[in-house]
């Protein structure tokens, strides 16, 4: 199966998917879990261009996310703003920090680059914690809904199909970038850097472009997220969501698009499921960040699909 | 003025302390395995609630603190068995992850088989509090710094001084040479673990009647610790330990002088500060890569 | 002309000088290979020239223009490209994608319509993979075409990079050890590989230890030892000359 099939094929598929699933949903309570689903997938499929394709790491994603939300939050609430125009001037604002943080941080490496990420994101967090009078402090703040030209998106069913729409619009484009010369040359980056640099890839302007494209777009879903729920703290800034993120993505499977969507749905329905073991939800959530790294690590997608291959022929 | 000045530089001291031992835990790990183990700091929670939770339930305190230790020693001889040796030619993402999620699996197994309560253990020798040059200082801030002073002279002792310590030494600067002249690198392995793990319940245990511990007081006192050891220089021994001595005392001054909220931040914009501008922190060894 | 000159090139690394006051030139449309015992300095040298290390003192010039400093992807715009001697293979790609990377530089590139799949991007991206399909051949890769990097052998690999390094369109390549770890007839394909690749008009700049290959195939050679400049000429002016001797055989005169 060439590339190309396994693309159109995979986003028919999607497109499919997110269409027929709601014959299942019985009550609005499963449109909410979707819709989760769908937001940790777009920014886990960005994400994945700066983990699996380009081959960094950044512990502090959660931060980025948070901005936005609370960007939404800020210039919407306190300052009047269209919804749309703030989720906007948010991204660009996220876009503009990444790229001036990401310049010195991603010529680290390994440990150093997962240290300096993760010492943002925490950073971050501290100060949506702190300036209690922009940013209501512990105790959050709250928002309207989303609307557009007097068009608001109400209730869970009209946020499930804007942002179905959205992540098949996302699985697209990056899809799109990965089978280009951009997307090559990221992947030559992960390969081998000095490799990359000799036949004339700038490799350190490629990886604040694929740092800050992941930054842009779990700004704009932090910015929906925050007006669908209508609330926000700065919990979604925390340590332990970016972590979540980053397990999502090389649970499904690093330079796998679809490999990061299907980690992040698990990730995003497991504590649904182990509702009534909610206490060892985190014991499970570490046994299971351990596990795959130990005996899948390439993730579940990439494993899979090696698996089949084998059993399908031996090729 | 002045007393305030000594104030915090006691409280500083006493966290600083606690991050050297941190700091000197991922050091000794990194050295023997290039491994950065973001577990440490629940080797510091475990010796805490561990010693707590059995002085709470009646056992005589010196016993508590023995077992404590041993428990958390036992912990990391048991990450690095199971979680780390298995892994142990992947890559760094894959590596970083698999201690992380060792941690988070720590701390909901602390969850479970203790609580979410804050915890205490009764001062080492009374509470009344010493007068110095205008200044307090609680007599446990003593048996910190005294603690970690033996602790640091002891594990000098065992490096520069036993056979098995300079085995460690040796796989550090060089694990295929440690090999070839017959040294038990996966012992070397486990025994830096129990190590770390070691040096980690300690600072816990002696902390805990100062600053109470929970389940969750892993990640903040890991991470600061994190801070002293790239601070001094990752695999800098004595540069974990002035790193973590730095950091306490800056957080403790900026704490006092500037805005106490902004306290935890101190330890994470050192961390930026010196990757962005001395990567190899105080004490580190520089090096380039050949191509 | 000169297409290529190394004047009073100098590189210390922390007292120890590995190249010390280096000054040649290649012609362009030759084949000029370095020479020396291990440790004279050949790849450190390599590496100033491509702006992998950045010279102590000294400059390198290419096409006259001054270029020492200038990192390696500003260099490949130039038109300079090479391989090394420890591969440096993307194993995460396919062979012909890591060829597909060589010519970067010469494919449409901007980020928005790579990101909405353009058909320019397509299209050149299309008569890529055909050249690139074409470049393999020429360096006698033709069974790996669908064959992804990492279950290739070392010696096909050597001849990937070289199939990459092609694909920049250089005027100028630098090969480190292109036949180190080659057995006697892989080390003949490479040499073959060599001759054809200069025949089309590029620059080659060896570096081999493998004497019989150097001798054979080139124009001028210039001989190093503990990173200075021992000897320089044809083959066989460098080859009787008893310092070159000596330094390989050790000094017995």
């Amino acid at each position: 199966m060439t590339f190309k099939t396994a693309r159109t094929g995979g986003l028919a598929l999607l497109a499919i998917i997110i269409a027929a699933a709601p014959l299942g949903f019985s009550n609005s309570y499963f449109y909410d879990v979707a819709v989760n689903a769908m937001f940790n997938a777009i920014v886990c499929v960005g994400l994945n261009l700066l983990i699996g394709y380009a081959g960094q790491i950044s512990l502090g994603h959660a931060g980025f996310f948070a901005l936005g939300a609370y960007g939404s939050a800020i210039l919407t609430t306190t300052y009047g703003l269209p919804p749309l125009a703030a989720m906007v001037l948010s991204a660009a604002a996220v876009g503009l920090l990444a790229f001036v943080v990401g310049r010195p941080i991603l010529k680290l490496k390994g440990h150093y680059l997962a240290m300096a990420t993760l010492g943002i994101g925490i950073i971050i967090n501290i100060v949506l914690k702190t300036e209690s009078k922009i940013t209501g402090g512990p105790d959050g703040m709250s928002l309207d809904n989303f609307s557009v030209l007097g068009f608001s998106i109400v209730g869970d069913r009209m946020w499930y199909w804007t942002v179905g729409v959205l992540l098949v619009l996302t699985v697209w484009l990056a899809l799109n970038l990965i089978d280009s010369p951009v997307g090559r040359a990221l992947r030559a980056v992960h390969g081998s850097e000095v490799g990359a640099e000799v036949v004339g890839v700038d490799t350190s302007s490629y990886k604040v472009l694929v740092f800050v494209v992941s930054a842009v777009f779990a700004s704009i879903v932090g910015s929906l997220f925050a007006h669908k729920n209508g609330f926000i703290t700065p919990d979604i800034a925390s340590f332990f969501h970016s972590v979540e993120l980053v397990t999502m993505v090389v649970l499904g499977g690093m330079a796998s698009t679809f490999g990061a969507l299907i980690g992040a749905v698990i990730l995003t329905l497991l504590p649904q499921l182990l509702a009534a073991v909610e206490q060892y939800e985190a014991m499970i959530l570490g046994a299971i960040m351990m596990g795959t790294m130990i005996f899948m690590p390439k993730g579940l997608l990439p494993s899979l699909v090696a698996s089949v291959k084998r059993l399908g022929g031996g090729r | 003025m002045f007393a305030a000045f000594l104030q915090y530089l006691f409280s500083g001291l006493t966290s600083g302390a606690i991050y050297a031992l941190a700091g000197l835990g991922f050091a000794i790990i990194y050295n023997s395995s290039h491994v950065i183990n973001f577990a440490q700091g629940e080797f510091i929670m475990i010796g805490g609630m561990a010693s707590a939770t059995m002085v709470a339930q009646g056992m005589p305190m010196p016993l508590a603190i023995l077992l404590a230790m041993l428990i958390t020693m036992a912990v990391g001889v048991a990450l690095e068995k199971f979680a780390i040796e298995p892994a142990r030619n992947s890559d760094v993402v894959t590596i970083i992850i698999i201690t992380i999620g060792a941690s988070i699996f720590m701390r909901g197994a602390a969850q479970l088989i203790w609580d979410k309560e804050f915890h205490s253990l009764p001062a080492f020798s009374g509470e009344t509090p010493i007068a110095v040059l205008g200044a307090t200082m609680m007599p446990q801030s003593l048996w910190v710094f005294g603690v970690s002073a033996v602790v640091i002279v002891a594990l000098w002792w065992f490096f520069n001084r036993t056979m098995f310590g300079k085995a460690m030494l040796g796989t550090s600067h060089n694990r295929l040479a440690a090999q070839l002249v017959g040294i038990g690198v996966k012992r070397v392995l486990m025994a830096s673990f129990a190590l770390s793990a070691l040096l980690g319940a300690v600072g816990g245990i002696v902390v805990t009647p100062i600053t109470f511990t929970n389940y969750d007081a892993g990640i903040m006192l890991g991470l600061k610790g994190f801070s002293a050891a790239v601070l001094g220089g990752l695999g800098s021994g004595g540069g974990a330990i002035v790193g973590g001595l730095i950091v306490g005392i800056a957080e403790a001054l900026a704490s006092g002088y500037l805005s106490s909220a902004y306290k935890d931040a101190i330890a994470f914009v050192i961390i930026l500060f010196v990757l962005f501008f001395m990567p190899n922190g105080l004490f580190g060894k520089r090096g380039t890569d050949r191509v | 002309m000169s297409l290529l000159k190394v004047e009073k090139l100098s590189k210390e690394f922390g007292g120890v000088h590995a190249i010390e006051d280096l000054t040649f030139s290649v012609e362009a449309g030759h084949i000029h290979s370095i020479i020396g015992p291990n440790g004279a300095g050949k790849t450190t040298l390599f590496n100033l020239i491509t702006g992998v290390y950045t010279p102590s003192s000294g400059r390198v010039l290419f096409q006259d223009r001054l270029v020492s400093g200038m990192k390696p992807y500003e260099l490949a715009a130039l038109g300079m490209s090479r391989t090394f001697q420890n591969l440096q293979i993307f194993f995460n790609m396919k062979a012909i994608e890591n060829v597909m990377v060589g010519s970067h530089l010469h494919l449409d590139r901007r980020f928005l319509p790579s990101l909405l799949r353009l058909p320019s991007v397509i299209r050149k991206d299309r008569q890529c993979r055909e050249s690139c399909a074409g470049l393999m051949e020429f360096v006698g890769l033709v069974k790996y075409l669908d064959a992804d990097a990492a279950s290739m052998p070392y010696g096909a690999l050597k001849r990937l990079e070289i199939a990459r390094a092609l694909a920049a369109k250089p005027r100028i390549l630098l090969l480190d050890e292109p036949a180190a770890g080659l057995n006697a007839t892989e080390s003949r394909e490479i040499d073959e590989v060599i001759k054809r690749v200069a025949a089309t008009g590029v620059t080659v700049v060896l570096v081999e230890h493998d004497m019989k290959m150097v001798m054979g195939i080139s124009d001028h050679i210039t001989a190093l030892d503990y990173g200075r400049k021992l000897a320089e000429g044809t083959p066989a002016q460098v080859r009787a000359n008893p310092e070159v001797v000596s330094a390989y055989l050790g000094a017995h005169a």
